[in-house]
């Protein structure tokens, strides 16, 4: 990589420049662009988890005051064929899983909407369904690939006879449920069609993508659809494109020249735009006498949905984590009649880490070894999945620095001897990593403005990490302006493309874009003139074949559970992360902690409950689905170490949006069994776990 | 059923034909175009669309629209005067209390709330005395604020947030 840029404003704590539009709820987000003709969108979901649509009478729906129209598979538009059978609305009589759309109704208003949709009556010829995921499950199967395009499974060496030949070994089962991302605010299009052409107000991770999906549907030029999102109430891997969009789009152009607004429910969202695979790891470690791996077999059972794979590559982590001879990942799949799995929050680490993470604790008790010096003892000196050397890997650092600050040094090993009121108190440690991923097809422009100002343009999109902020930063250092000389805007497909707002990506490939633009500008423009503009793109990094690129961190957490009830609660964490260069202390400590949160949140509460006999998730909203409020967070920090990277990228910047959750849970789990002897490996950590 | 009403929003006088139906905050967002209070659930779990009314915090989205008729409410947008944001709003963006910012505005009418209700000595569930004063440690902020869920997981900044505030 050539040449990282100065940093000036890049590592300053700038509060978030739309901070002021937020605490006064004065940010629009999608549904909240509505005109005074606005009309509304209640979809019809299906209510047996597999069959076939044999009637469906819209009669009652059609005759209600304020009806515009009945959307059905008899009468919506054709779409053109696509590559996603999950984006194929109303395309057939077939139900694949309970809760997909099957019809939809637009009215005046959302009351009547709703009203209308429910008095569509159907029929359904009933088949039998599957919906549970068994470690043998009928029909596993092994994917191509996984997420997104990982070798399935790897061997290296001979793990079996290591095993065998081991002087300790662990070989123990884990499992994580499945949970739904559940940002904050619900998926919702405004949807306009007028004078051929589409525009979609979209809470989205990616407007260009949804602009390029939906032209493809629909079959318009990409410059017939505009889609336009500048505020984005979290995503966390749920807000690509699903049919929801797709289903504003039709409800649209039933009623040409009028606005469709369709936010879903929060119920909805259990069943139409993705969630985490559960999943089934089984992990065997082998060491020798001197505490030193000698193998490590990662084998992960999850789901998939019969309507479209998803395979969520839960043992990638382990391929280059730990320095063991022999090793072995693989990943099989359950298709079931169920709505596809997707990405959420760290796919693939954040499962997978839990259970190595897990893993690594024990076999650290099994060969006498504080947990932090048996990682020390198997910290490997090149990666062994790629044998390349790491660009950085300051994992041991993370360690050491946060076994100072947490006070890990005093720590006594016994469990379940610390006792106060009736309280277990024990402390845990894990591991995190994260790849830094590049994605391509990004581009910026850079235009000269009055007043020595510039206008930055990139379809980026900040749906709460700091985007918005983060990247003024960037583009000022590229520029060597202070940030406010940068007019920068984001959030709109009619901007140069920007790539997903995901895989923590977004920082390494809208920020090299930008640079890659003020660059281009400052060679062409010594002198600049208002008016003068040049753009540039994300380049190829020639060093992502030549190292392997991650982020690490050490995560510790203080647990205490109550002997008599088994209540787990977490008076403290501490995250400590090495991700190169960190463009902005502020927004990216809240990154941190919102990751660990969301990994607290994991530990002890989130389960999607598959109710077998009806293939739906029973507790589908807020009351059941439970997710970490206030009064589960305590003391929670995060910091991290100064690393220099020059391969990464200019700004020697890795993404930071998702490694906060890698390892949280497992530092949790480790910290209880601590406090109480009894070893957790199934998420949640609830009460009942604890009591024997 | 349609049914007029009158709200006063931040200051401003409305008059207003609602569903018998229409929640108040769906009044307000879809019918008045006021869309400070979000909507994050619909089932009052999530706090998003807390707001003000006649001086308490409520979440909207479980009161009806023409059972409030005459209602006084304040949103957050009516709590910032102009560029000058409310105490509680201002030590938000001091401490990062936020990042997609769509609960953000039921945060802060919730804060707002609270902190009267701390100052009426309401107790709180980890209240220890319930007779005396109430002082807002991090535990009763955190407890009092816990029904207005962050996705993002920003509460340790939120409790910060509020604290300074109240000092």
């Amino acid at each position: 990589m050539t040449g990282l840029i100065e940093p000036k404003s890049i590592g300053a704590p700038l509060e978030r420049l739309e901070g002021h539009a937020k605490v006064t709820g004065t940010a629009p987000y999608a549904a909240e662009h509505l005109a005074a003709d606005t009309a509304h969108l209640h979809p019809v979901q299906a209510t047996v988890a597999r069959g076939r649509i044999t009637g469906m009478d819209t009669t009652a729906a059609e005759a209600l005051d304020g009806v515009l129209a009945v959307l059905t598979p008899g009468n919506a538009p054709r779409l053109a064929p696509g590559d996603d059978p999950e984006l194929a609305v109303l395309a057939s009589d077939e139900v694949a899983y309970r809760g997909q759309i099957i019809a939809a109704a637009v009215a005046e208003t959302t009351e009547i909407a709703r009203q209308a949709a429910d008095l569509v009556r159907v029929s359904y010829a009933e088949l039998p369904h599957d919906v549970e995921l068994r470690a043998d499950s009928a029909g596993l199967y092994a994917p191509e690939v996984v997420n997104p395009t990982y070798p399935t499974d790897t061997t290296e060496g001979d793990p079996d006879g290591a095993l065998a030949a081991a002087a300790v070994t662990v070989d123990r089962t884990y499992t994580t449920p499945m949970e739904h991302n559940n940002p904050m605010e619900p998926h919702a299009t405004v949807a306009l069609w007028a004078r051929d052409t589409l525009t979609l107000y979209e809470s989205t991770q990616w407007p260009h993508g949804v602009r390029d999906t939906i032209a493809r549907l629909f079959g318009l030029a990409t410059d017939q659809v505009r889609v336009i999102a500048p505020y984005v109430g979290g995503g966390f891997g749920s807000k690509t494109i699903h049919a929801n969009t797709v289903l504003a789009a039709m409800g649209a152009r039933a009623v040409p020249g009028r606005p469709v607004s369709f936010a879903l429910t929060r119920q909805q969202m259990f069943s139409l735009v993705g969630y985490r695979t559960p999943t089934i790891q089984r992990i065997r470690l082998g060491a020798g006498a001197d505490g030193r791996l000698t193998a490590i077999a990662h084998d992960v059972v999850e789901q998939t949905a019969r309507l479209k794979e998803f395979a969520e590559q839960t043992a990638v982590a382990t391929r280059s984590m730990y320095a063991a001879p022999n090793r072995r990942t693989t990943h099989r799949l359950a298709a079931l009649d169920v709505p596809a799995p997707t990405w959420m929050r760290a796919p693939g680490e954040c499962p997978g880490m839990f259970a190595l993470e897990c893993a690594m604790d024990e076999m650290a008790i099994a060969c006498g070894l504080d947990p932090i010096e048996f990682r020390v003892r198997n910290e490997p000196e090149i990666d062994p999945e790629t044998g390349l050397p790491f660009s950085s890997r300051n994992l041991i650092r993370c360690l050491r620095e946060g076994a100072d600050r947490f006070g890990w040094r005093r720590r006594d090993p016994t469990p379940g001897v610390r006792r106060e009121d009736g309280w277990l108190l024990g402390t845990g440690v894990a591991a995190s990593t994260f790849p830094v991923f590049r994605l391509p097809g990004s581009a910026a422009t850079v235009r000269r403005l009055a007043g020595g100002r510039y206008r930055v343009q990139i379809d980026a999109v900040d749906i709460g990490t700091g985007a918005w902020t983060s990247l003024a930063q960037i583009a000022a250092d590229a520029l060597d302006v202070p940030p406010d000389a940068v007019d920068l805007r984001i959030g709109d497909s009619a901007l140069p493309p920007g790539s997903v707002a995901g895989g923590s990506s977004g920082t390494t490939s809208w920020g090299s874009a930008i640079v890659d633009a003020a660059r281009t500008f400052r060679e062409k423009f010594p002198d600049p003139e208002e008016g003068d503009e040049a753009g540039g793109a994300t380049p190829d990094n020639p060093d992502l074949e030549r190292f392997a690129m991650h982020a690490y961190g050490a995560q510790f957490a203080a647990v205490r559970v109550h002997a008599d009830t088994g209540e787990v609660r977490v008076p403290r964490m501490l995250g400590v992360f090495a991700a190169g260069r960190i463009i902005n202390p502020r927004t990216a400590r809240s990154q941190f902690i919102g990751g660990m949160t969301m990994g607290l949140s994991m530990a002890l509460h989130e389960d999607s409950v598959m109710d077998v006999r009806f293939g739906q998730v029973a507790n589908h909203d807020f009351a059941g689905y439970h997710i970490a409020s206030n009064a589960d967070v305590r003391s929670i920090d995060a910091i991290w170490i100064e690393e220099e990277d020059p391969h990464v990228n200019p700004m020697g910047s890795k993404g930071i949006g998702e490694i906060g959750i890698v390892g949280a849970a497992a530092a949790v789990a480790n910290a209880a069994y601590h406090a109480t002897g009894v070893r957790v490996r199934d998420l949640p950590l609830t009460p009942e776990k604890f009591l024997r | 059923m349609d049914v007029e009403i009158g709200l006063r929003v931040d200051g401003e006088p409305h008059r207003l034909v609602v569903d018998t139906r229409t929640t108040l905050l769906d009044a307000m967002r879809e019918r008045l175009g006021i869309t400070s209070p979000k909507k994050g659930c619909d089932h009052g779990q999530c706090g998003a669309c807390t707001v003000l009314l006649d001086g308490r915090r409520a979440t909207t989205c479980l009161a009806l629209a023409v059972a409030h008729d005459g209602a006084e409410i304040v949103t957050a947008a009516g709590l910032a005067d102009g560029e000058r944001l409310h105490p509680i709003q201002q030590a938000l963006l001091d401490h990062d209390g936020l990042q997609c910012g769509y609960c953000t505005p039921g945060q802060v009418c919730s804060a707002v709330g609270m902190l009267a209700e701390a100052e009426a000595g309401w107790p709180s569930h980890v209240t220890a005395d319930l007779s005396g004063a109430v002082e807002l440690t991090d535990e009763e902020i955190a407890e009092r604020m816990s029904g207005n869920l962050c996705r993002c997981g920003a509460y340790a900044n939120i409790v910060a947030a509020i604290r300074e505030a109240v000092r």
